[in-house]
């Protein structure tokens, strides 16, 4: 199969089935439900699962148990559902399990609406569930990049036995794109012995298994989320991935920007370099790890007086931004988060302005 | 001189925390004797619920996951989807499986998932503290219905054995109960039909328990094995709802 065109959504199914991932529950939700759709068709093409839930709640919970017994699963949902899975992340986190979440995003809060947004942020990267829990979130900037993150995302997710979650906007679901599949990763789970429910007679080694979350005593549970921090940590040091866009230029403000909304502040960046006007950009491909020290390093260029967060969203990663400036300029944010995506023309006013103030 | 009486092999050393008299144990035990009989140890995986059995998994000696509170039936539809080999049950009290988790029981009862849920029914939450269920009995008192269920607030007890055999998927309901010896074999009997079905590859089977609980109900280990034969079980009448044809 060489590049062919595909809408984001089936793409990402079809990434999965690449990735080895032969497993997929959901609860149908505007604006991912062609996932679902796909993935009917095409699961029992390959031998694999494919089972309509009858809530997020309960399908956040069939991931958390087939997780628990070694298989590489995963489910797709926007906004409203996530809020819903969000008690088996939670759980799945604290037992350590293994899975992959997609999040197409739309408006919110409450039912919002079906437009593409950015709001789920601080879901994704700040919790969302209960507990001192982190999920590795990957951000992807179109369909060729949401195949390469979730067939990336099942390794990911199994070597920290953590739950990844891939935090596209709505755009990213909805359109069409050219798209090639890299190689099929083969690779079968790694090696869960000494942890999955997988039944006593399968493994090598004899004793019994448990997947729980549940620790009574203070001590262990002490123990038990200090070991979740050193993994949240070890992502941190090994796991930031994000992209410099016109970082060579002596550019007078930093863009940080992510997803679909990156796209437009590339062309707005395109376009001030006609004028003569230069913007740097640095666009997070994690957003948990979030690139601080790049964002850092971006803005300690002698020319750039302010970092900008754009997001379509009321301001949720401007205080990631800020916290990775470290007070060595000022940050503002710009966005929207209705469902309209700013035009470069907005972008272009918006840092403009910023930079007008501070002259 | 030959044991003739063991602890069965599913079953562990651990000392369970249980409060004197109180029948959990003794559901724990008939299921590990059927695992036993059945010689399916080493692919069963069992699913703790939340409530006074969420640490059910330190008295058997197989695979166990621990659910969210009400979640066991999704959990268990998970596995045994993934893994349609493994031998797959839930374990949950009626605050667990008739309360918060009616959506996940009903659904994967109606699906016909090839799990068993058995389901113990002691007509309160005992974990947190006697609080009124959904099976609590009319003027029955509980921590937060101190005069008694009301039935013009609250509604009548539900039924989950009627209630699950009504759908038409599943493959096995039964109602037995946990308290004198007589009861007890037939409370046996249903669990190990129950798992023999899922042996077979039929749809879910369910087998409710009439339990005690003495500590919330404030009665002697006796005064409550008494209460629930004569109380409950009238209401909640014993026997099998639903059988393959
Ligand atoms: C989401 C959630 N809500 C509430 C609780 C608190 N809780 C723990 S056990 C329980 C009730 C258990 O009652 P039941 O299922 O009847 O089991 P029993 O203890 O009687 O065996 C409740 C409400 C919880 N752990 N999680
Ligand atoms: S509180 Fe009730 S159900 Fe819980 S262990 Fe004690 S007697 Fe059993
Ligand atoms: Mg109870």
């Amino acid at each position: 199969m060489g590049r062919i065109l595909m809408k984001g959504n089936e793409a990402i199914g079809e990434a999965a089935i690449r990735a080895g991932c032969l497993n997929y529950f959901a609860y149908p939700i505007t604006p991912q439900s062609e996932v679902a759709e796909y993935l009917s068709r095409r699961m029992p093409e390959v031998g694999g699962v494919f089972l309509q839930g009858e809530s997020e709640v309960a399908v956040g919970y069939m991931i958390f148990g087939a997780a628990g017994c070694g298989a590489r699963v995963f489910t797709t949902s926007s906004s409203p559902g996530i809020s819903l899975m969000s008690e088996a992340l939670s759980y799945i986190s604290g037992a350590e399990c293994p899975a992959v979440f997609v999040n197409i995003m739309r408006g919110g809060p409450g039912l919002g609406g079906i437009l593409p947004s950015q709001a789920d942020y601080f879901q994704a990267t700040k919790g969302g569930g209960h507990g001192d829990y982190r999920l590795l979130v990957m951000a992807p900037a179109g369909v060729q990049e949401a195949v390469e993150m979730v067939m990336k995302a099942f390794p990911l997710a199994e070597k920290y036995r953590n739950p990844v979650m891939i935090l596209g906007d709505g755009l990213i679901g909805q359109m069409m794109e050219p798209v090639e599949f890299p190689d099929e990763l083969k690779s079968e789970p790694s090696n869960n012995d000494d942890w999955a429910t997988s039944g006593m007679e399968t493994r090598k080694s004899s004793r019994r298994n448990l997947v729980k979350s549940l620790f009574l005593d203070s001590e262990q549970l002490e123990a038990h989320n200090r070991v979740l921090k050193a993994k949240y940590d070890r992502m941190r040091r090994e796991e930031v991935r994000y992209e410099p866009y016109n970082l060579e230029a002596d550019y007078k403000a930093l863009i940080v920007s992510y997803g679909t909304m990156s796209r437009v502040c590339r062309t707005a960046v395109d376009i001030l370099k006609v004028e003569g006007f230069e913007v740097g950009m640095v666009r997070p491909q994690t957003l948990f790890p979030f690139p601080e020290k790049a964002i850092e390093e971006a803005v300690r260029r002698e020319s750039c007086k302010v970092a900008v967060s754009i997001e379509m969203s009321m301001g949720q990663m401007v205080e990631d931004v800020e916290r990775s400036v470290r007070g060595r300029c000022p940050v503002e944010w710009f966005g929207k988060s209705g469902g309209d995506v700013p035009t470069p023309e907005e972008v272009i006013d918006a840092v403009k302005s910023f930079v007008k103030e501070l002259i | 001189m030959a044991k003739t009486f063991k602890k069965p092999e599913a079953l562990s050393d651990q000392t369970t925390h249980y409060c004197p008299g109180c029948t959990h144990g003794i559901a724990h035990r008939l299921i590990a004797e059927v695992i036993d009989e059945l010689g399916i140890r080493g692919r069963t995986v069992g699913i703790a619920p939340v409530g006074c059995a969420v640490l059910a998994y330190n008295y058997f000696t197989f695979d166990f996951q621990e659910a969210a509170h009400g979640r066991a039936p999704a959990m268990a539809t998970g596995i045994k989807r993934v893994r349609p080999d493994l031998v797959v049950f839930t374990y949950q009290g009626d605050g667990d499986l008739a309360s918060i988790g009616m959506g996940e029981i009903i659904h994967a009862a109606n699906r016909g998932e090839k799990f068993t849920s058995i389901f113990v029914n002691n007509t309160v939450y005992g974990m947190t503290g006697g609080q009124m269920a959904p099976t609590t009995l009319p003027d029955q008192r509980t921590t937060t219905s101190p005069a008694g269920r009301k039935v013009e607030e609250v509604g009548m007890p539900i039924k989950v054995a009627e209630l699950i055999s009504a759908l038409q998927t599943p493959a096995f309901v039964a109602r037995q109960a946990v308290l004198k010896p007589k009861y007890i074999v037939r409370a046996k009997k249903a669990i190990k039909k129950a798992f023999q079905y899922q042996l077979d590859g039929r749809c879910f089977s369910l087998v409710e328990l009439i339990s005690t609980c003495p500590t919330n109900w404030g009665l002697t280990s006796w005064e409550a094995v008494k209460w629930a034969e004569e109380k409950m079980i009238p209401y909640f009448p014993l026997g099998e709802y639903k059988t393959p044809e």
